[in-house]
């Protein structure tokens, strides 16, 4: 099928159960998502999918993106976004150089710089290329850092909670950024959230873990 | 900006520096006082006897004669050209390994089993391992011998230059791996400041390979962090005695080993050329750190396009394989040294090319332990008060930081703790001496626990300064809103939650103390023997069986250190 | 350097009269109030401590002198006399002129003469030791000229040493007895023969045998260096005898062995096969404790090899004058001198004339046993005196010009 379907997943830690087992399907341009108590497993769960799980916990079942069986590869090549609570931005280098960090290295020279000055139009932060990301507020460091993913044209997008520490107004600007773009570009989407307006807003399917 | 990288631009030198915290205003008064003083009046009593002036030898007219006799000093250029090559080339190589184990296997099981490795590996004092290190790969070395004769066809050991090469080859391979645990905790220590878990994440899942992911958003935050132990390792590399008389070539040898043989010399006057080779020794180990500065910016300006070129790397495995072996190659020759010292200490009779020795016994521990029962004791003393005495300050310091509110020391800050570890100490020892005469302080113990303080506390500080940052202040707070007094914080709280990184640090200050030589052969004037100054002395004389034994309780008295502060963390 | 050393030496003549009157001004007093003095006193005998035989020996001495004299011997364990040189000239630095840290010395040649020469040192006292009568001072005139320098009574002797060769008798039946013929084996054997770098002392010895052998006229060394032309004539067949072996040296003559115990490694691994030592009773010694295989042996040269003597000295701002001369009079004494003569215990040759010593003493030394490499006096040949001081220091110099680059 397209999109990112898991097949009865269950994540396993010192031998008894952290989560699972799990069957879900997300279609293409859907956002699904994920909600349940600390320590249910939420995060743990992404960080599978995208390849990085702490050896010490052992997990079951599938995972395929596309059709593709991703479960066994390399995180860079599973081609799944994540976005955290913190957005990340590398500190070293100025808005413009974490986006051509994302960048495919194929694209060159003018290319280049004219992908980027329109990303940074699309998030009204058009001019902000050379500034240092320690001079932007929350949400301008929020949207650089989906944008610096979605440079990388992944195929599907993980959200680890990444509106939680935003202010409600800005929570909501920010969540509408988000879900537009990953809809507009038919990505399979999975957010992880304790917020219930979040859940409300992703109109997809919803999982709670809360009592599993 | 998150407050890790906020503390990762503080470090640097050209971050805009926040006013001096008050915090720390008693800090770098206690350092002036206690540390740099002498250390500035050392360097002093150096740099006076380079332009004619020792009251001593009734020369009390300046002149420049020492620095024309040095120029024409047979091998001086060779030396200072030797130094350069062996101090700058061991620290690349030490680098570039610790790097490339940090880029290649960070968060990888591997790289967890190789972290417990790295606490016995730094505590291998450096004679022993030199020592260690020869008794392996010289041609009559224990490679040498397992493989002769039915391998090699050697029935005596072949005629190669191994150690002692004039290249500086062996002293080059052994100061690298005796240097790269060292670097390899100080990245360690710097990762965990800048969340390079997420980091390293958030690139891959942009697709890029493990080792460019941590190249390109984990290293350069990394970097500012670790800049200050690169440079001590390049001052040491530069500087080192007591591996390079064992591992060195002799004709010339390196600067610093050239320099003590002018000291020492019979012939008086050639002190005044000592004393102008110091100068240089320092203005050696100034212009090398100068210069990897500017390389680090130079090379930063080339890799920047690199970095957001988006190209994603490989998955690197050649260069995964070669970090792992070239780490692996260092705990070997660590393991091998010490078993090497083990069996050369029991052995009766061991010629070449007998893979063991022909016949075993215990003569030269039971000769020589009596002897070395003082030595072992002012080791051990020496090692404790030091590391308490640098715990107690450092522990006040970073109390002192947190309850003040203010931030980490500013890069000037840390410059004054690392000064001893930055300036040569054949450069300011001298002076030191004739300080400690002055003062009637001389081979006594304060002046031998004052030298080890020297070099003990910047590295108690480093092991401990990161573990009690991340402690999370909130214990504390929640425990004064109970209304416990600071000191019972402290005391309660802080220390016990504290226990195993301070057992850490204290296991890391007093191998520190066991490995120094040169300070305690001018400090102790003699009359404070340790193991250390013991198997030096026996190094020059060689009975290789007398000289494992010393070497091997060298070795032996941090490992049991180590052994001792992980019960202790562990009971806790 | 002329220049450095005509200041020091300028300055030094008048430290030299002051410590001179100091000494005049002391009372004259008998031994007995000297070993009174000592008793309860802590002496730090700064001497090298590169080997376990003779850290062994000075400990037994130590025990010896706390039992019947009340007096610690401390051995401070150096690998260079130089860093005791370095602490008395940083002390004199700082102005100590008393209660100084090192007591006595174990000190002969260049350190001696530099220190006698600077005013470094205590005395005249040696001839006050009640066993300096039994010194063999006519058969072994180097108790009394150290390196042609007069020891003036600021150092006792302790000991003698003479260049001694030996060679593996498993490896080559006849060794070569000349330098010249040396080099000739040493050519078609190439790698197996080597000396330490000069300045080491063993290393400087051997320099200093062939330069004897090769120069002139030997005659010239007894004095102080002439002048460069002086030098240039005397040395020139030594530095070609060297140009011409260096390439058939162990390494190729690329490196070294830094000292003497390292060159006796080297004959140990079967690297080298001839090698040299200053202690006629090194080779048994080192066989008995494990250190040389048992097919080595002992040979000297045909034209005799250089001897000398090596010494006790007391700095002058000592702290524990008097123990340190009690120490210096038992090291003295026929009991450890016979003792220090054993090759099982050290091997190293008494400067006493065993037929100055009542029967009993006498017979101390007539029970030494000898190992299997030790020469008998009569094979020991000549005894070649050392060349002035200012020869080993230009040599020395001229060597890591030549090959020390």
């Amino acid at each position: 099928m397209r999109g990112l379907a898991l097949h009865h997943v269950s994540l396993w830690i010192d031998g008894h159960r952290l989560l699972g087992p799990l069957d879900l399907a997300i279609e293409p341009g859907t956002v699904a998502v994920l909600t349940g108590p600390s320590g249910s497993g939420k995060s743990s769960l992404l960080a599978w999918l995208c390849g990085t799980l702490d050896p010490a916990i052992r997990a079951e079942g599938r995972v395929t993106l596309d059709g593709r069986d991703i479960g066994t590869l390399a995180p860079e090549h599973r081609r799944v976004g994540i976005l955290f609570q913190d957005d990340l931005l590398f500190p070293h280098m100025s808005v413009a150089e974490n986006l051509s960090f994302g960048l495919p290295a194929g694209l060159r020279g003018g290319g280049r710089t004219a992908r980027i000055d329109e990303a940074l139009a699309l998030a009204g932060l058009a001019g902000f290329g050379p500034r240092d990301p320690a001079t932007l507020s929350g949400g301008q460091r929020a949207r650089v850092a989906l944008l610096r993913m979605l440079l990388a044209e992944p195929q599907a997008l993980l959200l680890d909670e990444p509106f939680s520490k935003l202010d409600p107004a800005l929570r909501s600007r920010l969540r509408s950024f988000v879900f537009d773009h990953a809809r507009s570009l038919g990505l399979a989407t999975l957010l992880v959230t304790h917020d219930p307006a979040d859940a409300r807003e992703a109109d997809g399917p919803v999982i709670d873990l809360s009592g599993g | 900006m998150t407050r890790a990288a906020l503390a990762a631009r503080a470090a640097g030198p050209d971050a805009a520096r926040p006013a001096r915290p008050r915090s720390l205003a008693w800090v770098p008064a206690l350092t002036l006082g206690l540390f740099l003083g002498p250390i500035a009046v050392g360097l002093v009593g150096t740099l006076l006897p380079a332009f004619g002036l020792l009251p001593a030898l009734g020369a009390t007219v300046p002149t420049l004669q020492p620095w024309r006799d040095l120029a024409a000093a047979p091998g001086f250029a060779t030396a200072v050209r030797l130094s350069a090559a062996t101090g700058l080339a061991s620290t690349l190589l030490a680098l570039a390994v610790a790097l490339s184990v940090a880029a290649c296997w960070h968060g990888t099981r591997w790289f967890q089993a190789l972290r417990g490795l790295l606490a016995p590996l730094l505590a291998v004092p450096h004679a022993a391992f030199a020592v260690g290190f020869a008794f392996l790969v010289a041609p009559s070395g224990w490679i040498a011998r397992l493989a002769s004769p039915w391998a090699t066809g050697w029935e005596r050991p072949p005629d190669l230059l191994l150690v002692n090469d004039p290249w500086g080859l062996a002293l080059t391979l052994a100061l690298a791996a005796k240097e790269v645990p060292f670097l390899l905790m100080m990245v360690i220590a710097a990762l965990g400041q800048v969340r390079a878990d997420q980091a390293l994440t958030s690139a891959r899942c942009m697709g890029y390979g493990p080792v460019a992911a941590w190249l390109k958003t984990v290293l350069p935050l990394v970097w500012p962090q670790i800049r200050l132990p690169v440079y001590a390792v390049l001052a040491f590399s530069l500087s080192v005695v007591d591996m390079a008389l064992v591992l060195g070539p002799g004709t010339p040898p390196t600067l610093a080993v050239l320099i003590l043989r002018w000291f020492n010399d019979p012939d008086l006057s050639l002190r005044f050329q000592a004393a102008a080779a110091a100068s240089v020794q320092v203005a050696l180990v100034a212009a090398a750190i100068g210069l990897f500065r500017t390389a680090e910016m130079a090379v930063g300006r080339l890799l920047r396009g690199w970095v957001v070129s988006g190209r994603r790397g490989g998955p690197a495995t050649g260069l995964r394989v070669a970090a792992l072996a070239g780490f692996g190659a260092v705990a070997a020759a660590a393991g091998g040294a010490l078993a090497v010292l083990a069996v050369w200490s029991v052995a009766a009779r061991w010629r070449f090319p007998d893979a063991l020795p022909a016949d075993w016994n215990l003569d030269r521990w039971t000769d020589a332990l009596p002897g070395l029962a003082g030595p072992i004791a002012n080791t051990v003393a020496a090692a404790a008060l030091s590391t308490g005495i640098a715990l107690a300050l450092v522990l006040g310091c970073l109390e002192h930081e947190q309850r003040s509110g203010r931030g980490r020391p500013t890069s000037r800050g840390l410059w004054l703790l690392y000064a001893p570890l930055l300036v040569p100490q054949i450069g300011f020892l001298f002076g030191v001496q004739v300080l400690l005469v002055l003062v009637g302080l001389d081979g006594t113990w304060p002046a031998l626990v004052w030298s080890h303080l020297l070099f003990v506390l910047p590295y108690v500080f480093l092991a401990l300064a990161d573990p009690y940052r991340a402690l999370d202040e909130r214990y504390a707070r929640s425990a004064r809103c109970m209304g416990a007094s600071p000191g019972r914080v402290f005391r309660t709280i802080t220390l016990p939650l504290l226990a195993r990184p301070i057992a850490v640090a204290a296991a890391v200050g007093m191998s520190v103390s066991v490995a120094q030589y040169l300070p305690t052969v001018f400090a102790g004037a003699g009359r404070l023997p340790t193991v250390t100054t013991e198997a030096v002395a026996l190094a020059g004389g060689g009975d290789r069986r007398a000289l494992a034994v010393v070497a091997f309780v060298q070795m032996l008295l941090p490992l049991l250190g180590f052994a001792a502060a992980l019960a202790a963390g562990r009971r806790r | 350097m002329t220049h450095c050393v005509q200041t020091v030496a300028a300055a030094l003549a008048g430290a030299v009269l002051l410590a001179g009157a100091a000494a005049a001004q002391a009372p004259e007093r008998s031994w007995a109030e000297i070993e009174e003095a000592a008793r309860g006193q802590t002496v730090h005998f700064h001497a090298w401590a590169g080997d376990t035989k003779i850290n062994d020996y000075i400990a037994w001495a130590g025990a010896q002198l706390r039992e019947r004299h009340g007096v610690a011997l401390e051995h401070v364990k150096v690998s260079d006399v130089g860093e005791a040189v370095t602490l008395v000239l940083a002390e004199k630095s700082a102005g100590r002129t008393e209660g100084g840290r090192a007591d006595l010395l174990w000190i002969n040649g260049e350190n001696f003469a530099a220190m006698k020469e600077a005013g470094l040192l205590y005395g005249p006292w040696a001839g006050r030791l009640p066993s300096f009568v039994h010194v063999d001072t006519e058969g072994k005139p180097t108790t009394l000229v150290d390196f042609t320098v007069p020891t003036d009574g600021l150092e006792a002797p302790w000991g003698m040493a003479q260049l001694t060769f030996y060679y593996d008798g498993a490896v080559l039946d006849e060794p070569p007895r000349t330098i010249r013929d040396l080099g000739a084996w040493a050519a078609a054997n190439p790698g197996r023969f080597t000396y330490p770098a000069p300045p080491d002392f063993t290393g400087t010895t051997f320099l200093k045998q062939a330069l004897v052998e090769l120069t002139p006229d030997p005659a010239v060394l007894a004095g102080p260096v002439p002048d460069e032309a002086g030098f240039e004539a005397a040395t020139a067949p030594l530095w070609r005898f060297l140009d011409a072996l260096h390439p058939h040296l162990w390494r190729g003559g690329a490196s070294f062995p830094a000292n003497y115990a390292a060159l006796r490694q080297l004959v140990d691994d079967g690297e080298t096969a001839i090698a040299f030592a200053f202690n006629p009773a090194e080779a048994s010694s080192a066989i008995e404790r494990g250190l040389l295989p048992d097919t080595v042996r002992s040979f000297v040269l045909d034209g005799g090899t250089i001897g000398n003597t090596h010494f006790l000295a007391i700095p002058f701002n000592a702290g524990a004058k008097e123990g340190a001369m009690v120490a210096a009079e038992f090291l003295l004494s026929p009991e450890a001198q016979a003792r220090k003569a054993d090759p099982e215990v050290w091997g190293d040759p008494t400067v006493l004339a065993p037929s100055k010593l009542p029967p009993e003493d006498r017979q101390r030394f007539a029970s030494i046993p000898r190992g299997p490499a030790l020469l008998g006096p009569e094979e020991l040949g000549r005894v070649l005196p050392e060349p002035h001081p200012s020869w080993t220091t230009r040599l020395e110099a001229a060597w890591l010009d030549r090959y020390s680059r």
